[in-house]
């Protein structure tokens, strides 16, 4: 027997080349997962690419014309120059605000009585499959619904087009992601704080308002901050039910601008001034949601329960 | 009296009526917040189907294979619609999934430093984050200019297939199909991710252990145990293709005439809704409502189906 003693790095003195315990990139399947490697990398490169370009647009051409009198006047009449998008930031935090009012609590409700109350279970599960169903609802349907509902009936006063039917409808769209964050996160809650709590004497009303819900405070809060970032983006259920208004918000009641709205009408009107318009709302928006975003993010960064 | 106080002490308290009525209110109050889920849902369902009640009397089943729209006349199909919708959501997603899956593996095996991992997962999501009216508005000025000289080759070597016969003159059905894949895309890479890096770190060791190379595992052993969550996000995201509604109204053209090349413009019943909804009136209306009825069951079976393969498919590890 003349083995050739294997040294400790697993190296056959002298007979490198043959050495099975030696990496061949010439094999064949070698070969291939080089190829593979490169592919993945080149598709993870492909996938980030269009953001950087998205961002750097935005950027270039949103930012470039910011200014205090571009976020603080009226968008101008068609063919003139100047004007702003105030109207359109200001009525986006409105409308964001009145779907925010509407769908945490109907959302952290329903969280909590999935969480809380009744974990499985035929009703439990038939909401859960409804939450996820809603999430599935494409928005422009969300659209149509409260225009069907709200709008036509002209049930607010009398009056078609308003703010609030767009809240209404923005709140159908955040409402699923509140209810599966606040599950979720009331289901990180350790059982056993609930048990202490109900051992010393509370009641479950105490126990989930006094314990379990500001335990699990950070998840709920970090669901809601997204759900609200995705509200502030979306166009579609607004389109016909907040319609547009080139005037200052004028009540709940009446029809209101956004941002992202007004992204739509400008984007596609012939003239260069409401087109630059259009990228400097991209531009706010964008900012607006990203650092909503990173807020999110933070908030979920902080010691986890 | 010390010795009351001592029995007071461990007598069971008992519960006020106000604690019990407060406990029980509260009950009913997370309930019906609950039930409003189901009640939305049907709400939705019952306002869709009561505004295409006229429509669906009059044109019946013939709706979803006329394409002829024309409010003149009042004469409805929406057959270009639903072609569309089909067309650039498949498309999108043929092309997507891939990307998607690729990206996702990427991320979850260990080519690159965590850092560079981490960094490339949070673009993918903040990719997801950014508004579809901001990512048609750049489809519109950026991406489609920079596209028509690219798909005006494809029309000249291969214009001899009906997908490629016409002359790309700006907004069309192959931009819109580009735009859904951006949009798509973080969907897929996030549900991948998530169901790759669930996959148990022993069925990895053993792959190895028995002399696999990397993707020899990656494709033998760990892709087939994630398979139930990537088919599931596929289908979330063929939902989410199929509903996506200002991206693609932006950049598709809104024409209602068929054609089968992918260069024209066409339709998309979510860009339909968005292009006409605001102006219409009367029967236009309640077509409109037809057509979102169809999305919206188009959708749901689609979504149910995720959920559905999703606990069919699902391995168990314990």
């Amino acid at each position: 027997m003349t083995t050739t003693p294997i040294t400790s790095s697993g190296h056959r003195p002298g007979n490198t080349a043959k050495s099975s315990l030696h990496r061949q990139p010439n094999l064949p399947r070698n070969r291939w997962n080089a190829v593979f490697t490169i592919l993945a990398g080149l598709f993870a490169a492909i996938v980030v690419l269009p953001l950087l370009l998205v961002l750097a647009y935005v950027v270039i051409k949103g930012g470039s014309s910011m200014s205090l009198k571009l976020l603080t006047d009226l968008p101008p009449a068609p063919g003139m120059t100047g004007g702003g998008i105030g109207n359109a930031i200001i009525g986006t935090l409105i409308v964001s605000l009145i779907a925010a009012l509407i769908a945490i609590p109907i959302g952290v409700g329903g969280g909590i009585y999935l969480a809380e109350y009744s974990k499985s279970g035929p009703f439990a599960s038939f909401v859960r499959f409804g939450t996820n169903v809603l999430s599935g609802v494409p928005s422009i349907i969300c659209g149509v619904f409260v225009y069907g509902l709200i709008v036509a009936t002209r049930i607010f006063f009398d009056q078609s087009y308003s703010a609030m039917a767009g809240g209404i409808a923005l709140s159908v769209l955040m409402l699923p992601t509140i209810i599966k964050t606040t599950d979720e996160g009331l289901k990180l809650v350790p059982q056993e704080l609930r048990w202490g709590a109900i051992g010393v004497g509370a009641s479950k009303f105490v126990t989930i308002t006094r314990i379990t819900l500001p335990t699990a405070m950070k998840p709920i809060a970090t669901g809601i901050v997204l759900s609200i970032a995705r509200a502030a983006g979306e166009t579609a259920p607004l389109i016909f039910t907040a319609l547009f208004s080139p005037f200052w918000p004028e009540g709940l009641f009446s029809p209101i601008a956004s941002m992202s709205v007004l992204i739509y009408n400008f984007a596609i009107m012939p003239y260069d001034v409401q087109i630059a318009l259009a990228w400097a709302s991209s531009f706010v928006l964008v900012m607006m949601i990203l650092i909503m975003n990173i807020f999110a993010r933070y908030l979920g960064s902080l010691n986890r329960i | 009296m010390t010795g009351d106080t001592k029995t007071d002490l461990f007598r069971l308290r008992r519960r006020p009526w106000t604690e019990k009525i407060t406990d029980q209110s509260f009950r009913l109050l997370a309930t019906v917040l609950a039930s409003l889920v189901g009640l939305i849902l049907a709400a939705i369902l019952f306002t869709v189907l009561a505004g295409s009640r006229t429509a669906m009397a009059s044109f019946g089943l013939g709706f979803l294979t006329t394409s002829n729209w024309n409010p003149v006349t009042n004469e409805y199909g929406a057959f270009t619609a639903i072609y569309g919708t089909l067309v650039t959501s498949l498309l999108s997603l043929l092309i997507a999934v891939p990307l998607g899956v690729g990206t996702a593996i990427f991320l979850t095996e260990n080519f690159i430093p965590l850092k560079g991992r981490q960094i490339i997962g949070m673009m993918v999501e903040l990719l997801a984050a950014i508004p579809s009216v901001v990512l048609g508005l750049w489809a519109i000025f950026v991406m489609e200019p920079f596209l028509r000289p690219i798909l005006g080759s494809l029309h000249t070597t291969l214009g001899w297939l009906p997908f490629f016969s016409t002359e790309p003159q700006g907004p069309g059905i192959a931009p819109a199909i580009l735009i859904l894949v951006v949009m798509i895309l973080p969907i897929i890479t996030a549900i991948a991710r998530d169901s790759l890096s669930q996959v148990p770190t022993e069925l990895r060791q053993a792959a190895y252990g028995i002399g696999t190379s990397r993707w020899g595992a990656i494709f033998q052993v760990i892709l087939p145990a994630a398979i139930s969550g990537i088919a599931g996000g596929v289908m979330l995201s063929l939902g989410r293709a199929m509903g996506e509604t200002m991206a693609v109204t932006m950049i598709i053209g809104n024409s209602n005439n068929f054609s089968l090349s992918l260069l024209a413009p066409g339709n998309t019943i979510a860009s339909m809704l968005a292009n006409q909804f605001g102006e219409a009136d009367g029967s236009q209306v309640s077509s409109l409502m037809y057509a979102a009825f169809v999305l919206m069951l188009l959708t749901l079976v689609v979504n149910v189906l995720a959920q559905w393969i999703v606990r069919r498919l699902s391995l168990r590890y314990t």
